[in-house]
């Protein structure tokens, strides 16, 4: 298959289109506006519905309300813009409703910088929005995944019934890099029998709400989310291991640091330190069983978190996965510094001799 | 082999073209590339740069502090990235725009007058072809034909009778590597 050169946000617009989706609404917001802007030509080119809303908050509604009716709906934004639609975000767990969100993160906290970041981890894997609720959160680290996870997204959200979040983060979205448009596997779906999309015969009004006035009814449906959670998490859960296998180091990393990571692990062991990556794919669900599998190596001396956060956050997942078996250390940047190959090695060699 | 090279300089001077060239060039070639601009709001009217990653092994990190090559449209650019250059690496310079001469004696300087040579081909849109000229021909990098067939495909309809100019603008720029 040949290889194309594609900038991260408008390979992102069109695998969404590729995937099937009919229906996108979205704001501007840099790092990400060149996806609305593709989107803006080329989705109504293949049949489909693009609308710039007056807000995020009006755009991930307008995605509650055409997903509700059954459409592939999808919207993006970039952190800022990311906190307005938690909201909806919440109620579209709470309905169940499929959709995709993409964040290209940028530094916060509030306006902070437009560039690469990745403080809304948190946001992400613990629910910006109010309630028990899980979104399932794909972390890709170069463009290529970008394309296939934002297509596999669609189906994932449709089988499960639930958002799914991409999240990259500035770099992604504005970098280019050659990619090939590759099947991406498609699951067997069940028929959105639950939209409203109107009748059509039935003997009921199919509702989308997230509304209960009995108590003991919202418990029960927070016990079947429950349940379609775990469900995600035992057939979803994704990550990466590179070089692990007698790693004294483990860098954890995911999205653009693990990619710098990988430059980061071929200077260390030209200079014969022996360290390796783990990389969750998914923030939810994180690979916790795999990491604490690795924790249990007796070659693994210790673990390095990088992370574009100030003092992490996906550092707290690592540090539960571990559980206090081996030492973990943090290194990043918040506000759109990016860390360098020359911090990481540093840092690995550094954790090294405190632990030998 | 592994060229990691970052291209900096005024918005407009096609520094960031000179890089989606390259990786345009490279991919061809069966090279791995990446291509990340710097972005933010010094873009408008200020200094604009892009890193470019051609490698025969996939990439690792789109960015780096250390370049092998640096490509200074501006003064600004050199001084803001001389110091990390390799050892033993190149600077390429735009000596019609760059008043300062290179500050460091372990990396091989290059001064260009790009602004000159596209003035003298008649238009000053193609400085930035001479620079990928002198670019292609210091590093051997990459096949000269590539680039030309590159600029043929860059350039069709209307706009075809641009390609020999582009392609004599390349070709000045080789011939200033001695």
């Amino acid at each position: 298959m040949e290889k194309e050169l594609w900038k991260g946000n408008e390979a992102i617009a069109e695998a969404a289109i590729r995937a099937g989706c009919n229906c996108f609404f979205g704001y501007p917001i840099t790092p990400q506006s060149e996806v609305p802007e593709y989107m803006s030509v080329h989705l109504p080119q293949a049949g489909g519905v693009f609308v710039q809303s007056e807000s995020e908050i009006a755009a991930i509604n307008m995605v509650y309300g055409a997903a509700g009716a059954g459409m592939r709906a999808m919207t993006s934004s970039s952190s800022p813009g990311i906190s307005l639609k938690q909201e909806g975000i919440s109620y579209l767990a709470g309905a169940e409703v499929p959709c995709v969100i993409v964040n290209c993160m940028r530094g916060g906290p509030g306006l902070g910088t437009i560039q690469p970041s990745q403080g809304d981890y948190f946001q992400a894997t613990r629910g910006g929005g109010n309630g028990d609720y899980r979104t399932v959160v794909l972390a890709p680290s170069n463009v290529q995944e970008t394309v296939d996870f934002v297509q596999e997204a669609f189906d994932i959200a449709d089988q499960y019934r639930n958002p799914v979040m991409i999240v990259c983060d500035g770099l992604i979205g504005q970098m280019m890099e050659p990619i090939e448009w590759r099947p991406v596997p498609r699951r067997d779906l069940p028929p959105k029998d639950w939209a409203a999309s109107g009748r059509k015969g039935r003997d009921h009004h199919n509702v989308i709400n997230s509304l209960y006035m009995a108590p003991e009814d919202c418990d029960r449906h927070n016990q079947h989310l429950e349940e379609k959670y775990a469900a995600i998490a035992e057939n979803e859960t994704r990550w990466e291991e590179v070089d692990c296998r007698d790693a004294d180091v483990i860098i954890t990393a995911y999205g653009t640091p693990a990619r710098i990571a990988l430059t980061a692990l071929e200077t260390l062991q030209a200079e014969g330190v022996k360290a390796g990556l783990f990389r969750p794919i998914t923030l939810w669900p994180f690979p916790q069983e795999a990491l604490r599998r690795l924790a249990e190596r007796p070659n693994v001396k210790a673990f390095l978190d990088v992370e574009m956060s100030s003092s992490g956050q996906m550092l707290d997942d690592v540090r539960l996965a571990v559980e206090g078996r081996r030492p973990v250390r943090y290194l990043g940047h918040a506000g759109g510094v990016m860390p360098t190959v020359e911090e990481m090695t540093a840092s690995v060699k550094a954790v090294l001799k405190e632990v030998q | 082999m592994k060229k990691e090279l970052i291209i900096s300089g005024f918005g407009g001077q096609g520094g960031l073209a000179i890089g989606k060239n390259l990786v345009e060039a490279g991919m061809a070639e069966g090279l791995n590339v990446t291509w990340a601009p710097s972005y933010g709001p010094e873009m408008r009217g200020g200094t604009a740069n892009c890193s470019v990653v051609l490698s025969d092994k996939p990439v690792g990190s789109p960015v780096f502090a250390h370049p092998t090559e640096l490509i200074a449209l501006n003064g600004p650019s050199l001084h803001k990235f001389e110091a990390g250059v390799q050892p033993g690496g190149m600077v390429f310079v735009n000596s019609d725009v760059v008043t300062d001469t290179v500050s460091r004696g372990d990396v091989t300087a290059w001064y260009i007058p790009c602004n000159r040579i596209a003035e003298e081909l008649g238009n000053p849109k193609v400085s930035n072809m001479v620079m990928l000229g002198a670019y292609v021909a210091a590093t051997r990098i990459l096949k000269q034909e590539t680039i030309e067939e590159m600029i043929r495909e860059m350039f069709t309809g209307d706009k075809a009778r641009l390609v020999p100019l582009n392609i004599q603008a390349f070709h000045r720029g080789m011939a200033c590597i001695g």
